[in-house]
């Protein structure tokens, strides 16, 4: 498996796989996470699967990238196994109203109605590359070709928590309040991230997940949920 | 009543920071924690604390507070800071050495022109839970700390302990003078190659200012612009603390504790861990520049640095006189300006 290793400073091993948005080089990023999690070469501190490469966190005292990028490198040689433990998320999203500030304008721009941008969000199932900007932000792909659109160009101070957006050839889910710049076509009541729950961030890394679209009332009723607890995101182990 | 420091002013960002949250940057949670690490640990060991205990960060202008407890032990630590105490026996007691207080002190922390933080560690550490293994901080997810953020007017920091212990005060033996004007050492890339030569060049041979639009996620720097070859919007992957990166603006950001976990703009460099903490004590408007080291040579900085800092820590001596400094020997000598003493 031919890959580069580049250091991010003395702490950081960069393995790169590729430069592309791409799930078969996400697959081989997302088996060496798993690899290395499950065998921890000595001083690794912690891993960060992104789209294309896996950055493997070390300490110094304990190890350098002379012992390490070999020992990555062997278990490179053991990637060929599939991934298990990823899961497939149902997430209710209203794409109405005042919970899709940007779904006209995006339905504008693609030449389909809100309708149609709404049926072709909906019945992709997605797959989740990484996380990162925000705890718990899904970073997932790949949109239909049809919805592609570069980023807005007066981005937002200030987008809801909750807001399903896309930009390019992705869509996410802002989990806190934040300044964003990708256009905001719905609405989950969901939370995505709490550091009460035993795994935090609600997707991980390798998960899919699809969207199922509710109504206003529906939306309500689901964060009274959220709020109280009594609400379980729809899931079930998929099989890869 | 919970033993604690009653907040009279908060300062400018005064906030909760131990030596960082690890293990959860693949799930998008920055690791966080003091920007001057060897500060953070330094304050600990002065007050008899194991080194990573949650301390008080303190950034650019420091807080009032209050001791609502019977006494509390504690050290500040950056160079030229200082604490003010208005009691039974009014003081100023310089950073580097431990003191004890008792209930109705009022202090009051002055920063000096040498560094944009300084640290209050405080015997037995401040009494806040620990997040996803952590106590330090993090305003934009509101993680960690006291309830997620900075401190504010009339909060009371909980201390884990309401008396100090029955021993003397220690300091730090004084350290050669601060290596301020040292060039920060980094290790080019990972993304380097995106960049035209002369932004290398720049990089390395140009001098850079703090720009005051710094904060604990990042710092930007003004200066040449760095042009890069290919195009700037890479496809993400992870950033490391200290990471350079440029965006298409070409104006370089210094990325810092709080930084996003992953971004999408090339790095061209980042900063060698042994040199973070001097990075973090910049002030805005301060000058900097850059030279390269090769990895390993990073690699072996880091234990260098950690060698000294073990030394220093085992160097603490006892202060002499737990009264500190008569005031008004201090305003004799001059060794004290008026803008950092905050008595009115």
């Amino acid at each position: 498996m031919k890959v580069r290793f580049l250091s991010a400073g003395d702490r950081a091993l960069v393995v790169e796989f590729g430069d592309r948005i791409d799930q078969a080089l996400s697959e081989r990023v997302l088996r060496l996470d798993a690899i290395v999690r499950s065998n921890p070469p000595v001083g690794v501190v912690e891993t960060v699967p992104t789209f294309r490469s896996l950055t493997v966190y070390y300490d110094p005292f304990l190890t350098s990238r002379a012992e390490l990028q070999p020992a990555i490198g062997a278990l490179l040689d053991l990637g060929d196994k599939a991934r298990s433990g990823a899961r497939l998320w149902q997430v209710p999203v209203c794409y109405r109203g005042e919970f899709a500030p940007d779904l006209a304008e995006v339905a504008r721009l693609t030449g389909l109605t809100s309708g149609e941008v709404v049926a072709l969000h909906s019945s992709t199932r997605f797959h989740v590359y990484m996380l990162g900007f925000l705890p718990g932000f899904p970073y997932m792909g790949d949109l239909p070709p049809q919805l592609a659109l570069p980023r807005r160009a007066d981005p937002r101070l200030r987008v809801a928590a909750g807001s399903i957006s896309i930009a390019t050839s992705l869509t996410a889910i802002y989990p806190y309040e934040s300044p964003g710049g990708w256009h905001l076509i719905g609405a989950t009541p969901i939370r995505l991230f709490d550091p009460e729950r035993p795994e935090p961030a609600l997707f991980a890394p390798g998960d899919a997940v699809s969207f199922q679209p509710i109504d206003p009332a529906a939306f309500a009723s689901i964060r009274r949920a959220v709020e109280n607890r009594s609400y379980e995101v729809e899931s079930a182990p998929v099989g890869r | 009543m919970t033993p604690g420091l009653k907040v009279l002013a908060p300062g400018l960002h005064t906030t909760v920071q131990d030596l960082g949250r690890f293990g959860y940057q693949n799930i998008g949670v920055p690791v966080s924690g003091a920007l001057d690490r060897f500060g953070l640990r330094l304050a600990n060991v002065l007050v008899g604390n194991p080194q990573g205990l949650a301390a008080l960060e303190i950034l650019i202008s420091g807080p009032t507070l209050e001791i609502a407890t019977e006494t509390a032990r504690v050290a500040l630590t950056g160079a030229g800071a200082s604490l003010g105490i208005r009691g039974e026996t009014p003081r100023v007691v310089a950073a580097g050495q431990s003191v004890t207080l008792r209930r109705g002190d009022i202090v009051q922390i002055a920063l000096g022109r040498q560094s944009a933080c300084c640290y209050l560690g405080v015997e037995r550490g401040i009494a806040v839970p620990r997040v996803l293994g952590s106590a330090s901080t993090y305003v934009r997810a509101t993680l960690g700390g006291l309830n997620g953020r900075a401190l504010q007017r009339d909060d009371l920091v909980p201390l884990a302990i309401g008396c100090a212990s029955a021993r003397g005060e220690l300091r730090a033996p004084v350290s050669p003078a601060a290596s301020a004007d040292q060039p920060i050492r980094v290790v080019l890339g990972p993304q380097h190659k995106y960049f035209r030569k002369e932004a290398l060049a720049a990089l390395l041979d140009a001098e850079f200012r703090v720009s005051k639009d710094t904060d604990r996620m990042g710092m930007r720097l003004d200066g040449p612009l760095l042009r890069h070859r290919r195009g700037w919007d890479i496809v993400s992957d992870a950033i490391a603390t200290g990471s350079i990166q440029v965006p298409g603006s070409g104006q370089p950001i210094v990325l810092l504790a709080d930084h996003q976990t992953t971004g999408g703009y090339p790095k061209i460099a980042t900063v060698i861990s042994a040199d973070l903490p001097a990075l973090g004590r910049c002030r805005p408007g301060d000058p900097l520049r850059f030279v390269a080291v090769e990895f390993e040579a990073a690699e072996e900085l880091c234990r260098e640095a950690e060698r000294e800092f073990a030394k220093l820590a085992a160097a603490l001596e006892p202060v002499p006189n737990d009264n500190g400094i008569d005031v008004g020997s201090l305003y004799g000598e001059n060794l004290i300006s008026g803008v950092t003493t905050g008595f009115e």
